[in-house]
């Protein structure tokens, strides 16, 4: 094995986000896996109160705590790390912030059973993310009892809201300045948005190689570089549930056009002792040319998300469903290619 | 077991169906879905109106249609039986919010309001305020009564629940105590001391501590300002909801066959009982089936593994690589759509009495109306 640097050394805080139905959650936990190597600690965070971490990793609902969930990634050499998790919710989020910059736990108890949360909610979204995020960043810069120079956890990996909200979720400062333009969630709020404004920071896409998924991808990268001027750092981009390709190039290529001769298959079946009576052969062309407009589809639409110039990663479609064997596959593929 | 099969050309024929909303979790086909049952009742007669609430632009993509606003816009290309025709709109949340603040609020009132920060934030940011939107949006179009039968897309939102959840978060949020505290001094300024207790005490000093004075001065205000408003917005809130509950309306529960996406249509289909919501079925879409499911995968495989010993690899022999090759995607193919309907027979053993309508995966994305034309027509050829 090689000693190369991943392409995303130095960075603490991976935000992953992606459309619905792409398999953010399940990226999300497969890079934590392929993050956490020998000695080091990755904290997977979730934040949309979907249980979707404690689903994969088949445990119990994750509370507001972070549990571990799973060894990391091994190597020949050994067993990976720890990968914790944490399910954060903004009512959580507020009672930590109050207790760690005001010392107020019990107030932040009598704010919430008043609606305050509710209140926050509603009204200003805004707030809400800020108190989430912070509590990201707050994890991703935790240090080992306070203050030793190590980080408690090497990389934090949020499983972030979707595509088409990502760029209003993670610009905090923005969203809480035309809230408040002084005050102290103004400066939680300007921390907060240092460190995703930082190197640190990278925001991953995760797609399928189908053509909305692929366009909001790209939609998503410009709108982030046009929300903050690049501020925010776009990091790979995750192809997820990629079919390969099971026939050679020409070939699907005549199976696309309706030139692919027939009777090659049928004697090729033949010799494996299946005999054609029935119009297998012709079935089987039918099905072969959907696979190979499939393959010419996903194809057309690697080119077009790669014409962002993000670093990207292929992940292949794990047949029977992901388990946790499959998410290690994952996180196997992940490490392999470079990004973790 | 066998499922119901879905008559969906019986439930857009239907008349009296006015109302037609696709939910489901994100990424399983709703906008399509919902498209092409407004194209295909607008192709049989009826005056369809498919209203999407989503910001990616997938029906305006899907329908082949470059820009879609606050307005219902006739598609081109659609000449319905008997005059049937089809519109489409994307709801545009701030607008759709701003328009209902002007409508019930005197100029100097809603532009106080509008100016407020808190409600910048409140009618521009997605969470609530865009499930909240498309009920009163769908409201609206409804009470026009220029459509006879509405298609509703549902938000991409966290849950598929949210979009139910709107009104009742709506109604909770303004029944609150603290909008009833923070209001308390523009309402009555005597009885204000009333409910100056202790909790009070602490959460205005703690909200002061997190916000700032000058946050908790534009709460206030906005909520003082918005005050009259607030039973307007609750009652069309309920009314829709109550819209949503007769039989006019059918919810269709849109899912692929994949375990989340089908615990989100199991859930959904609960609360849906639950709430009284009239449920017309499950579409299942994107589902595999091979149009030569005699040959096993086992045996597919097996005879791809016979045709890997026979092929010498020095050209020599004749090439098998295509025959082995076309094998092992079918061995494949067989194997997911296996696996496909196992999951779509817990649902079917969990809820044996709803309609299903199964969706073929297409080979190519499905972006124009002859695209939408080939899901409906799949959608109403549900062969027993």
């Amino acid at each position: 094995m090689t000693t190369r640097d991943t392409d995303w050394d130095g960075v603490r805080l991976h935000v992953v986000t992606g459309k619905g139905g792409t398999g953010k959650t399940t990226v999300s936990a497969a890079l934590a896996l392929a993050l956490a190597r020998a000695g080091r600690r990755v904290l997977l965070i979730e934040v949309e109160g979907r249980q979707g971490i404690a689903r994969l990793f088949d445990c119990p609902p994750l509370p507001y705590a972070e549990r571990k969930v799973a060894l990391g990634l091994g190597t020949s050499g050994g067993e990976g790390g720890d990968v914790y998790a944490l399910a954060v919710d903004p009512e959580g989020a507020l009672l930590d912030y109050l207790e760690m910059f005001y010392n107020m736990r019990r107030a932040g108890r009598t704010l919430s059973r008043m609606g305050v949360v509710d209140f926050a909610t509603t009204i200003a979204p805004g707030l809400a993310d800020v108190l989430v995020t912070g509590k990201a960043t707050e994890a991703a810069r935790r240090r080992v009892d306070g203050r030793s120079s190590s980080h408690l956890y090497h990389a934090v990996v949020m499983d972030a809201p979707p595509t088409g909200r990502i760029g209003r979720f993670l610009d905090v400062s923005t969203e809480v300045s035309g809230l408040a333009k002084v005050g102290p969630i103004k400066t939680h709020a300007d921390t907060v948005a240092k460190v995703i404004r930082s190197p640190q920071t990278v925001v991953h896409f995760v797609t399928t190689l189908e053509e909305m998924p692929v366009q909001e991808t790209l939609d998503g990268i410009a709108e982030l570089q046009e929300l903050t001027e690049g501020t925010i750092r776009p990091g790979g981009i995750i192809i997820n549930m990629a079919r390969p390709a099971m026939l050679d190039a020409a070939d699907l290529a005549a199976a696309a056009s309706g030139t692919l001769d027939v009777s090659e298959l049928v004697v090729g079946l033949k010799a494996a002792g299946i005999s054609d009576n029935h119009g297998v052969a012709a079935d089987l062309m039918i099905e072969l040319r959907e696979h190979a407009l499939q393959v010419a589809l996903q194809n057309r639409e690697r080119g077009e998300v790669l014409t962002a110039g993000l670093p990207h990663y292929e992940l292949p479609m794990i047949p029977d469903g992901i388990d946790l064997a499959g998410l290690y596959q994952l996180a196997a593929e992940l490490r392999e290619q470079g990004a973790a | 077991m066998a499922p119901v099969k879905l008559d969906m050309d019986r439930l857009i024929d239907d008349r009296r169906t006015r109302i037609v909303v696709c939910c489901g979790s994100g990424g399983v086909g709703k906008t399509t879905a919902a498209a092409a049952i407004g194209l295909r009742a607008a192709e049989r007669g009826r005056q369809a109106c498919v209203l999407t609430v989503d910001p990616a632009r997938r029906l305006a993509q899907s329908m082949g249609l470059t820009s879609l606003d606050n307005t219902p816009r006739r598609v081109d290309g659609v000449e319905g039986a008997g005059g049937g025709s089809l519109h489409a709109m994307m709801l545009d949340m701030k607008r759709t919010f701003d328009e209902i603040v002007e409508a019930h609020a005197d100029p100097d009132r809603a532009a106080q309001i509008l100016a407020n920060p808190f409600y910048q934030s409140l009618s521009s940011s997605f969470a609530g305020t865009q499930e909240y939107m498309a009920m009163e949006k769908l409201g609206q179009l409804r009470h026009a009564d220029e459509w006879d039968l509405i298609v509703v897309d549902t938000p991409p939102s966290r849950s598929a629940l949210d979009f139910l959840d709107a009104p009742q978060r709506l109604g909770r949020f303004l029944d609150g105590r603290l909008i009833r505290l923070l209001t308390v001094p523009a309402r009555t300024g005597m009885s204000y001391m009333k409910v100056l207790n202790a909790g009070f005490a602490i959460m205005t000093s703690a909200l002061t501590k997190i916000l700032g004075a000058q946050v908790l001065k534009d709460a206030q205000t906005f909520i003082t300002a918005f005050d009259t408003m607030f039973g307007g917005f609750r009652e069309r809130a309920e009314a829709t909801y109550r819209l949503l509950q007769t039989p006019g309306t059918a919810f269709l529960v849109v899912a692929a066959p994949e375990p989340d996406a089908l615990r989100e249509a199991s859930y959904f289909v609960e609360r849906l009982d639950a709430e009284r919501m009239p449920l017309a079925g499950l579409i299942l879409n994107r589902v595999h089936v091979s149009p030569a499911a005699r040959l096993s995968a086992a045996r597919s495989l097996a005879a791809a593994e016979a045709l890997d010993v026979h092929d010498q690899g020095d050209g020599s022999g004749p090439r098998y690589g295509l025959a082995a090759g076309v094998l092992r995607m079918h061995a494949e193919r067989m194997n997911l759509g296996k696996r496909e309907r196992r999951l779509a027979e817990h649902f079917t053993s969990a809820h044996p009495a709803i309609p299903v309508a199964e969706v073929v995966a297409q080979p190519e994305d499905v972006h124009d109306l002859d695209g939408l034309r080939v899901i409906g027509t799949i959608l109403s050829q549900q062969s027993p």
